[in-house]
């Protein structure tokens, strides 16, 4: 007998998480627990400017005062934030700060080596420049004096705050405030490092900058920050991509991204977001707790892409301040769930002036006993003249036990606007199964192959290089789905 | 005298589907190089062979056997059937969103490669290979970037069928209701293409309900397929007589 495509599909489709090993090192950190002494401690270790204190003290007086959000479309129990080191950093890294890669730690190369991030400038994909971000600290930057030259900084957010002050103070805090809601305000009291970038007046910058994220240290929040600034005319391509250990019990990670789009520049923020989802149960895996917000001036343009395959529960909406005239807010996403994940992901765009245009393309899978929501907000204040929003937002289904739910919220306050919503559900069936196989495709290769094809129009937004790994971990995260 | 394996020997084929026998005891031999016409009433057992032949999911053998050149198919995947060298042009291709013909063939070739032990096609080869197969069927080339079968014709989707057929090269070729939703010039269109594709190490099994396709792709031998059995063969003729006549007179004689 035959099995059948059910089984069939089951069995071609698992695969472990390849990124779960666990290393061992040398960790300094901050003693147990959050109160105002922890946060004096995280801004006097990283050796902070005076108004940084004032910045993180503020944000964990806001925080207090709040109460842990739950309205998402997906549970989880609430986190014991007393039980938690805010401050992680391998020993090697911090006390005697290596100069060069070659004094970076062996065993912390080999993590990123292991991962296929190389820190070697000449090992380095043709124009990608990376930083690569271990725990709470920046293990090394590349290309960082080619891109000087251009008077590009591209830096540890550690390293902005040393050396550009003024830079940071200006904008930090700007797009996502301290106290916007109650992980940005964890976020902005404990945060240790994250990627900063300023790209001057017309410059466009050669290279892809990409971060990359891992989590190493056991009971640790990861709480990165990313402040990226285009001025006028200038444009920017930046990359962030995320990877943890398999652990039992739950990791958070709650990171603020700001972008400040000046008048005539182009920020394109793309993330393969590939956490560790947990196991097949539902045990373990990292809760992406982010807020990602972009402001864009007059006749900017800021486009989000996103490929969401990892977590436990991905919970994040990339938004778009359409602030100046004729501005441009985009917002391509892959989201995908199987097992016991839970996804509540979209995007807020918010027309503020003339001219305004934004698309939102969103695509759920949904494998397993997932659920899998999008929620998006489109918002035309009555400033807005003439705006314009199309929304795209489809959901495939594998197996008859995972769950799709779209919320789109749309509050039009002008009325010159127009305003378009699609939405599709569908299934992957055994019909368009079984003529790949007839074909000679294998059950494995006919779901990606279909799966990439329903995500085409999202996949084709990131850099290449990256669009090639987006596609595998696409199929790899299909783990034992059942048609 | 034909002394080599046949092509196709399907053996008192029984089949079920939820517990009702579709299939009562098929048999049916089929030559390298023939074409093989299948003609019945709807609820014959038609288009029930036809997925049986290529394996589909759903379908019981409850006794018999269906050898390809001697093998038994039986306990074959429907990939392993296709490496085998079975095509079944469907009746209803499915559209796949996304995933131009490219793409698509690159996938079902490779995979038929990697089933011979080959290497992959490079992308100049296996282009140079489907630009050649849509010449000799006289297809647009911008065919080959739309998606597989999106927002085509039912005509256009027929052609696709018969590229892929061409692309893939079968040693076995089952056309299943090929002929129906096509006007006439469709059907001359895809029944052209089928007959550039005759070779004497091929065999076609046509799958009908109407004697206009037979016109245009001449059978060797036709078949009658009546409550899961085959009752009548013969040549020509007897698709001359069914379509003078109707099924009725036919299966009363039988």
């Amino acid at each position: 007998m035959q099995p059948t495509q059910d089984e069939a599909l089951t069995r071609h489709l698992t695969t472990e998480y390849e990124w779960g090993f666990e290393s061992e090192l040398d960790q300094e950190y901050a003693p147990k627990g959050l109160n105002e002494a922890i946060i004096e401690f995280i801004w006097a270790k990283k050796k902070e400017p005076p108004f940084m204190l004032d910045f993180r003290m503020r944000a964990y007086r806001a925080w207090k005062d709040m109460r842990e959000p739950h309205w998402l479309n997906a549970h989880y129990d609430p986190i014991d934030y007393q039980d938690a080191y805010y401050y992680a950093a391998p020993k090697s890294l911090t006390e005697n700060r290596p100069k060069s890669l070659e004094e970076v730690d062996p065993e912390i190369r080999r993590i990123f080596d292991r991962l296929g991030i190389p820190l070697h400038e000449q090992e380095i994909l043709a124009g990608v420049a990376v930083d690569a971000v271990l725990d709470s600290v920046s293990v090394a930057t590349t290309y960082k004096e080619r891109l000087a030259k251009m008077g590009i900084i591209f830096c540890p957010m550690s390293e902005a705050l040393e050396n550009y002050p003024d830079l940071v103070k200006k904008y930090l805090g700007t797009v996502v405030p301290y106290n916007d809601n109650f992980f940005a305000a964890l976020n902005s009291a404990v945060f240790s490092d994250g990627s900063f970038v300023y790209v001057p007046k017309g410059v466009r910058c050669p290279l892809e900058l990409s971060t990359y994220f891992r989590i190493n240290a056991r009971k640790t929040g990861q709480f990165e920050r990313t402040l990226i600034i285009a001025d006028e005319g200038a444009y920017v391509s930046y990359l962030e991509g995320c990877t943890a250990p398999k652990r039992s019990e739950h990791q958070l990670h709650a990171a603020v991204v700001e972008l400040v789009a000046l008048s005539g520049s182009y920020i394109k923020y793309s993330t393969v977001q590939n956490w560790y989802p947990g196991d097949k149960e539902g045990r373990g895996g990292v809760f992406n707790f982010v807020t990602k917000r972009g402001i864009a001036h007059q006749n900017a343009k800021i486009s989000w892409t996103q490929v969401e395959t990892g977590s436990a529960i991905t919970w994040k909406y990339p938004s778009v301040i359409l602030k100046g005239d004729n501005s441009i807010g985009e917002f391509y996403s892959v989201a995908v769930t199987n097992n016991r994940q839970q996804a509540d992901t979209g995007t807020k765009m918010v027309h503020i002036g003339k001219n305004t245009r934004s698309r939102i393309v969103s695509k759920g899978i949904s494998a397993g006993r997932s659920d899998n929501t999008y929620r998006g907000l489109v918002q035309v204040l009555p400033s807005a003249e003439n705006a314009r929003n199309f929304s795209q937002c489809d959901s495939l289904l594998i197996g008859d036990t995972c769950g799709a739910h779209t919320f789109p919220y749309v509050e039009v306050k002008n009325p010159s606007a127009i305003v378009e919503h699609e939405a599709t559900t569908s299934k992957i069936g055994e019909d368009i199964l079984f003529y790949c196989n007839q074909r000679g495709i294998p059950m494995q290769e006919a779901v990606e192959l279909i799966i990439n094809g329903y995500c085409q129009e999202v996949l084709a937004h990131l850099p290449l290089e990256f669009a090639v790994e987006a596609r595998k971990l696409l199929a790899i995260s299909l783990e034992g789905s059942v048609g | 005298m034909k002394t080599e394996t046949p092509m196709l020997q399907i053996q008192d084929l029984h089949v079920s589907v939820e517990g009702r026998p579709i299939l009562k005891g098929l048999n049916l031999e089929v030559q390298a190089g023939q074409v093989h016409a299948i003609m019945g009433p709807n609820g014959a057992g038609k288009s029930t062979l036809a997925a049986v032949l290529a394996g589909k999911e759903g379908y019981e053998i409850t006794a018999g056997d269906i050898l390809l050149e001697g093998q038994s198919l039986l306990e074959l995947s429907p990939e392993e059937r296709s490496h085998a060298g079975i095509f079944l042009a469907f009746q209803y291709p499915v559209e796949i969103p996304g995933v131009s013909m490219v793409q698509f063939l690159r996938a079902a070739l490779n995979a038929h490669r990697a089933a011979k032990g080959l290497d992959p096609l490079d992308t100049a080869d296996l282009m140079a290979l489907l630009k050649e197969k849509a010449q000799l069927l006289k297809l647009d080339p911008s065919f080959l970037t739309r998606s597989v079968n999106e927002g085509f014709s039912g005509g256009e989707r027929k052609r696709a069928e018969i590229f892929q057929m061409a692309v893939l090269d079968p040693s076995l070729v089952v056309l299943d209701e090929t002929d129906s939703g096509l006007d006439i010039d469709a059907l001359k269109v895809v029944s052209d293409a089928v007959n550039a594709l005759r070779t004497p190490e091929r065999a076609f099994i046509v799958i009908t309900h109407y004697y206009r396709i037979l016109q245009h792709i001449r059978p060797d031998v036709v078949h009658i397929l009546a409550d899961g059995r085959i009752v009548r063969s013969g040549g020509p003729e007897l698709a001359v007589a069914l379509e003078e006549k109707g099924y009725e007179p036919l299966l009363a004689t039988s």
